[in-house]
């Protein structure tokens, strides 16, 4: 990264009041215009995927639960599906549908944290705080299945740990009707604002083509009109036997994003109240006795996009290997396309746009403070060819040499 | 500390947000507080943007070594007296965390580099819910 000196910075971060993690955006800046844009992270870096190297695969998705807080259903999910993928399980119907239900209501509690940050973001906090007003209810309802409101832990190789008992039903579906009215409410409030539809619209515009170069996911690339969704395109779960539809906007601006996720949620209640009147009976776990030797991934829809998990085993307890993709990793990059050229005061929701999520994507750390020790791919590659020279050294490798 | 310094501690305090390797509950947890449910300003407790204006600093996640300088730093500019508040089981002893290369121990450690005489409570909990917040906050209040 180097920026030169002569253009003037604006440095947004680390800890900056806006923003709930550690992350520091450069902004060069010509006037008011933003003319390059750069992020460091790496300050959320916890090493989860060499944690889950020492973990059995029953512990393994109560570590990647808390990859993400905000996510901590869809991880889980795409981690047993590849482990279930190699061991060859069939999961119980019952438990395609229970996992259905909380990944929805996950969503749902993700989009409307957005639309309230993001109400924030522009200084309307009164969508804010309406908007988490109303969240509220569907995290009762998920303390009331799982036991907990964001961590939920209920997914373990071959089904689900905690069953919804039938006697909840009626109650949930009751609670799922006053929350749809008020979603209904919030929705027609926030796209009827006239102050928000002049804020918001032709803002941070991410069109088709670069929604496509940048290989964005999730609601980001529905916004800018790519109609690309993992429940629909690589069905898992209870998906296929509901009747929903994948909401595509073509704009590509902040607004459609808004738009997307709003009209997702209103999919996502009636995707949980299909799945609950259809929950079908019997058990909701099968013991999975042996994992062979072998490699499989697990893909899901995160309220951010496509989740991705590879998983390698080599018959014993433990995953070899585990890698995690997490959306905000493809969609965090795309504000070179939407960022460059807009007003200062739009790089921040342009940026919040994505709904990134640091906590996830972190895969490299740099310690260093005040740009004394910044450690990039290139500094890395350097340092990797200087060790070889090293070795090379010291094995008295010379030209021509040839290991016998 | 002397009597007024207690007394304008205890009341209204403001505090400041700082995630050091967190998962992002523990924050929206925070951030829940402060929205119509639970609407903790109506106590007097309010988020602020600078460590400078903070009586207490709401620290989440087991402290990554990047992240380490950057509380500290946080630390020293805030007011004193000043109260750590170590929210979740990963800030109170690095949690499901620990055997990770990166992580530098738990907030107490990182804050009694700098300041052996610091106050801090500790809230535990993955996440704790925000009523456990609350009563945490009020209890290491009643305690000074």
């Amino acid at each position: 990264m180097k920026i030169s000196p002569k253009k003037p910075v604006l440095a947004i971060g680390p800890l900056h009041p806006l923003q709930e993690e550690m992350e520091f955006f450069q902004l060069t800046v010509d006037g008011e215009i933003v003319t390059d844009i750069d992020v460091r992270i790496g300050f959320n870096h916890r090493g989860i995927e060499g944690i889950s190297e020492t973990l059995q695969f029953d512990q393994v998705p109560y570590l990647i639960s808390r990859i993400c807080g905000i996510c901590s259903a869809s991880h889980p999910l795409a981690f047993v599906q590849a482990v279930e993928e190699l061991a060859g399980v069939t999961v119980p119907d019952r438990a395609r549908y229970v996992r259905t239900i909380i990944n929805e209501l996950e969503r749902i509690h993700s989009h409307v944290l957005w639309v309230g940050l993001a109400g924030h973001f522009i200084g309307y906090d009164t969508v804010f705080m309406w908007a988490w007003k109303y969240r509220e209810p569907i995290l009762d309802i998920l303390e009331k299945i799982t036991g907990n409101r964001n961590n939920y832990g209920n997914v373990k190789v071959g089904g689900c740990r905690e069953d919804i008992d039938d006697s909840m039903i009626p109650e949930i579906l009751k609670e799922l009707d006053e929350i749809e009215k008020k979603m209904d409410m919030l929705i027609k409030a926030v796209l009827d604002d006239p102050i928000l539809q002049a804020r918001l619209k032709g803002v941070g515009v991410l069109t088709y083509e670069d929604a496509i170069k940048y290989a964005v996911t999730g609601p980001t690339a529905r916004g800018s009109g790519v109609p690309i969704d993992v429940r629909r395109d690589d069905v898992y779960a209870a998906y296929g036997e509901l009747d929903w539809n994948v909401i595509v906007q073509p704009e590509g601006d902040v607004f459609a994003k808004a738009v997307v996720r709003l009209l997702e949620t209103m999919e996502a209640i009636k995707i949980t109240r299909q799945a609950l009147k259809k929950l079908p009976g019997g058990p909701i776990a099968v013991e999975v006795k042996e994992i062979p030797p072998g490699e499989a991934m697990g893909h899901t829809e995160a309220p951010r996009g496509e989740t991705f998990h590879y998983v390698r085993s080599d018959g014993g307890n433990r995953p070899v290997r585990h890698k995690v993709r997490a959306p905000s990793y493809v969609n965090v990059p795309s504000f070179k396309a939407s960022c460059v050229g807009a007003n200062i005061s739009d790089a921040t929701i342009t940026l919040a746009s994505v709904d990134p999520c640091y906590s996830c994507t972190e895969r490299l750390a740099v310690v260093g403070r005040n740009d004394k020790v910044i450690c990039d791919g290139k500094e890395l590659l350097r340092l990797s060819r200087a060790r070889t020279e090293q070795m090379k050294k010291q094995m008295g490798y010379k030209e021509g040499f040839k290991f016998e | 500390m002397s009597f007024w310094m207690k007394y304008g501690l205890k009341k209204s305090p403001w505090v400041f947000h700082v995630n050091t390797g967190a998962c992002n509950n523990c924050d929206i947890e925070i951030v829940d507080c402060l929205t119509p449910r639970f609407d903790v300003e109506r106590l007097g407790v309010k988020l602020v943007g600078s460590p400078r204006h903070a009586d207490a600093l709401l620290v989440t996640g087991a402290v990554t070594a990047q992240a380490k300088p950057r509380l500290q730093e946080a630390y020293r500019q805030a007011a004193k007296p000043c109260v750590v508040f170590a929210i979740g089981a990963c800030a109170c002893d690095s949690g499901i965390f620990m055997p990770g290369y990166h992580m530098v121990g738990p907030v107490d450690k990182v804050i009694k580099e700098i300041d052996p005489n610091a106050i801090i409570a500790y809230v535990p909990g993955c996440p704790p819910k925000p009523e456990a917040m609350i009563s945490g906050i009020v209890a290491a209040l009643k305690a000074i």
